[in-house]
C-alpha cells in the first residue's frame, strides 16, 4: 500500500557553495536549479567530488550556500528534516533506545509520548529485541537500522540520506534498500537520497539527478518510469531497467572520464 | 578446582613479585647485604603486622587517604568542567590554554612553601596541593577527548535540534569520557606521588610521616613499611578505579 505522498518542499534556485581556505578556492556547487515536491523519492548520484553529499549538508541546515537561494516549504512540520548519515553516527554512549530517543529529547517531546513514538520506530526497523545494546555491540546493518529509526521518529518533512548503505555488504545492502523503501511507502515522505550507485537511485527514486564534478552542477534529471510498489530484486533484474542503467551510464562515464583526466592532466 | 583462563592469567601475573621477594629474602639470609639497612621481607612483614596490630599504621593511611580523595575531587570536577569548556567554546580555549601551558610544567612540589604560608600546617595546605597536581592531567586529557570528538557526531547533535547544554551534557561529556577517565588515572598516581613528598617535610601524621620520621630514626623496616602501604594503596585504588571506569563506560569494546 503507497501512502499518501506528503512532507516537505524544497525549491532551489542557482545555489552555488564555494570553499575558500588559504591554498585552495574550490566551487563545490554551481548553479544548481532543483525543485522537490512532498513526498517525493528524489535521488542524487555523482562520482566523488561532484559536491552531492555538500548539496545535502546546505539542504540539512549544516553548511550555507555561497549564493542562491534555498526554500524549504515545511509548513505544520515540526521538525524540518532529519539525516541518516553514511556511516550511522549513532552515539557509541547510548543504548539503541536512548539514540533513537534523542532527536524527541532535545526538542522536549514529553516522556510517555517519546517512549511510545520510539516503541513504533523500533518496531519498524525491527530492532526492538536490540533496544538495550550499544552500537558496537551490532552489525553495520542493524546501526543504520538504528540510524533510520532515529531519523523517522521524529516524524520529520524530509529526510536526508548521505549514501546510508554504502558501507554495508551486497546482500544487506539489498534488504535496507528494501526496508526502506517500504518505511518510505508507509509515510510517503520526502526523501532526498545520495548515492555514488545509479542502479540504488534507479531503485529508490521517482527521479535521478545526475550530477558533475569540478564544479558540481546539474547535468541531467531523469524521471524513474517504474511503478510502485516495486520489488527491487525483480526490478533490477528487469531489461527496462537495464537499459535505463546503461543510458545513465554513458551520461556518467562522460563526467568520470573528464573528471579523471582533469585530475591526472 | 579447575580455574578459569582469566583467573589463571591473574595468578600468573603474581610469579614475577613473589620471586622477587624469595630471591630477596635468601640474599638476605645467606649473608648478602647489610640487614640493618636493607631488611628482609619477613622483618618488614612482621613490623608491618606490628605497626598495624598497634592501629597506628591504620591512622596514616586514613590520613593519607582522606586528603588524596579530598584533593582529588576538588580537582578533578573542575578540570572536568574546563576541559570540556574548551572544546565547546573557542574564547576560553584562547584564555586558558596559555595558563596551562605556563603552570603544567611546574613540578607541583615546589609550590608547597607557597601553599604552607597560605592554608598552613594543617590538611589543607596538602589537599590544595594534591588538587593542583591532579587539575593539570585531568584538564588536558578532558579537553584532548572532547576536541577529537568525531565531527560526525557534532553533525548530529546539531541536526537533530540538540542545544547547547544537551550538546555540553550528552555528546561532548560523553563523547570525552573514556580520556577524562584516562587523565583520572594518571591523576590518581600523581596525587600520592606529591602528597606523600608533602607529607616528608610539612607532616606529622600520613603515610609520607611515617616513612620520613622512621628515616630519621633509622627505622629501615617501619621506612619500607611505608613504602610497601604506599604501593598497596595504589594498586588497590586503581584496582577499584578500573572497576569503576567498566560501570561508567560500558560502550568501551572489550
Amino acid at each position: 500500500m503507497v501512502a499518501q505522498r506528503r512532507g516537505a518542499a524544497v525549491k532551489i534556485v542557482a545555489l552555488r557553495k564555494e570553499f575558500v581556505t588559504s591554498q585552495a578556492h574550490l566551487l563545490a556547487l554551481d548553479d544548481i536549479d532543483l525543485a522537490v515536491s512532498p513526498g517525493e523519492f528524489l535521488c542524487i548520484v555523482g562520482p566523488s567530488g561532484c559536491g552531492k553529499s555538500t548539496l545535502l549538508r546546505i539542504l540539512a541546515g549544516l553548511d550555507r550556500q555561497t549564493a542562491g537561494t534555498m526554500e524549504v516549504a515545511a509548513a505544520g512540520w515540526a521538525v524540518k528534516n532529519a539525516m541518516v548519515f553514511q556511516e550511522s553516527g549513532l552515539f557509541p554512549w547510548m543504548s539503541v533506545e536512548a539514540n533513537v530517543r534523542f532527536g524527541l529529547m532535545t526538542r522536549g517531546v514529553p516522556a510517555a509520548e517519546a517512549t511510545a513514538r520510539v516503541d513504533a520506530a523500533l518496531r519498524l526497523v525491527g530492532l526492538t529485541k536490540f533496544r538495550h545494546h550499544y552500537p558496537h555491540q551490532l552489525s553495520g546493518g542493524m546501526r543504520q537500522r538504528g540510524a533510520i529509526a532515529r531519523a523517522f521518529v521524529t516524524d520529520p518533512g524530509m529526510l536526508l540520506m548521505d549514501e546510508p548503505f554504502a558501507a554495508l555488504d551486497a546482500q544487506n545492502r539489498v534488504i535496507l534498500q528494501a526496508e526502506l523503501v517500504r518505511i518510505w511507502e508507509q509515510t510517503g515522505k520526502t526523501v532526498v537520497y545520495v548515492t555514488h550507485s545509479i542502479e540504488e537511485a534507479l531503485l529508490l527514486g521517482d527521479r535521478t539527478v545526475i550530477m558533475t564534478a569540478h564544479p558540481g552542477r546539474i547535468k541531467r534529471i531523469i524521471d524513474v518510469p517504474f511503478p510502485r510498489p516495486r520489488n527491487l530484486v525483480a526490478l533490477s533484474a528487469s531489461p527496462e531497467f537495464g537499459r535505463l542503467k546503461l543510458d545513465i551510464w554513458q551520461v556518467l562515464e562522460e563526467e568520470v572520464m573528464r573528471a579523471r583526466a582533469e585530475e591526472e592532466g | 578446582m579447575i580455574l578459569s583462563g582469566k583467573w589463571r592469567e591473574r595468578l600468573l601475573y603474581l610469579i614475577s613479585p613473589i620471586g622477587l621477594l624469595v630471591v630477596w629474602q635468601i640474599l638476605l639470609m645467606v649473608g648478602v647485604g647489610d640487614r640493618r639497612f636493607i631488611p628482609a621481607p619477613s622483618d618488614i612483614a612482621l613490623r608491618f603486622a606490628r605497626l598495624a596490630g598497634s592501629g597506628e599504621l591504620e591512622w596514616h593511611v586514613a590520613v593519607t587517604l582522606t586528603r588524596v580523595f579530598a584533593g582529588f575531587v576538588i580537582g578533578a570536577l573542575p578540570a572536568v568542567v574546563v576541559g570540556l569548556f574548551m572544546a565547546m567554546f573557542k574564547p576560553v580555549r584562547i584564555l586558558v590554554d596559555p595558563l596551562i601551558a605556563a603552570l603544567f610544567p611546574i613540578p607541583k612540589i615546589a609550590l608547597m612553601p607557597l601553599l604552607l604560608l597560605v592554608f598552613g600546617f594543617g590538611d589543607a595546605s596538602k589537599i590544595a596541593l594534591v588538587a593542583i597536581a591532579v587539575f593539570f592531567p585531568v584538564v588536558v586529557n578532558t579537553y584532548t577527548g572532547a576536541a577529537n570528538i568525531e565531527k560526525i557526531y557534532w553533525d548530529v547533535a546539531r541536526n537533530y535540534g540538540a542545544s547547547e547544554t544537551v550538546l555540553f551534557t550528552r555528546v561532548v561529556f560523553f563523547g570525552a569520557l573514556p580520556m577524562i577517565f584516562a587523565g583520572l588515572r594518571i591523576a590518581l598516581a600523581v596525587s600520592f606521588i606529591v602528597l606523600v613528598a608533602s607529607e616528608f617535610v610539612a607532616s606529622k601524621t600520613g603515610i609520607g610521616y611515617l616513612i620520613w620520621n622512621s628515616w630519621e630514626l633509622l627505622q629501615v623496616d617501619i621506612m619500607f613499611v611505608g613504602i610497601v602501604t604506599i604501593g598497596i594503596l595504589g594498586l588497590i585504588t586503581s584496582v577499584l578505579f578500573q572497576e569503576i571506569e567498566r560501570k561508567v563506560i560500558p560502550w568501551k569494546a572489550e
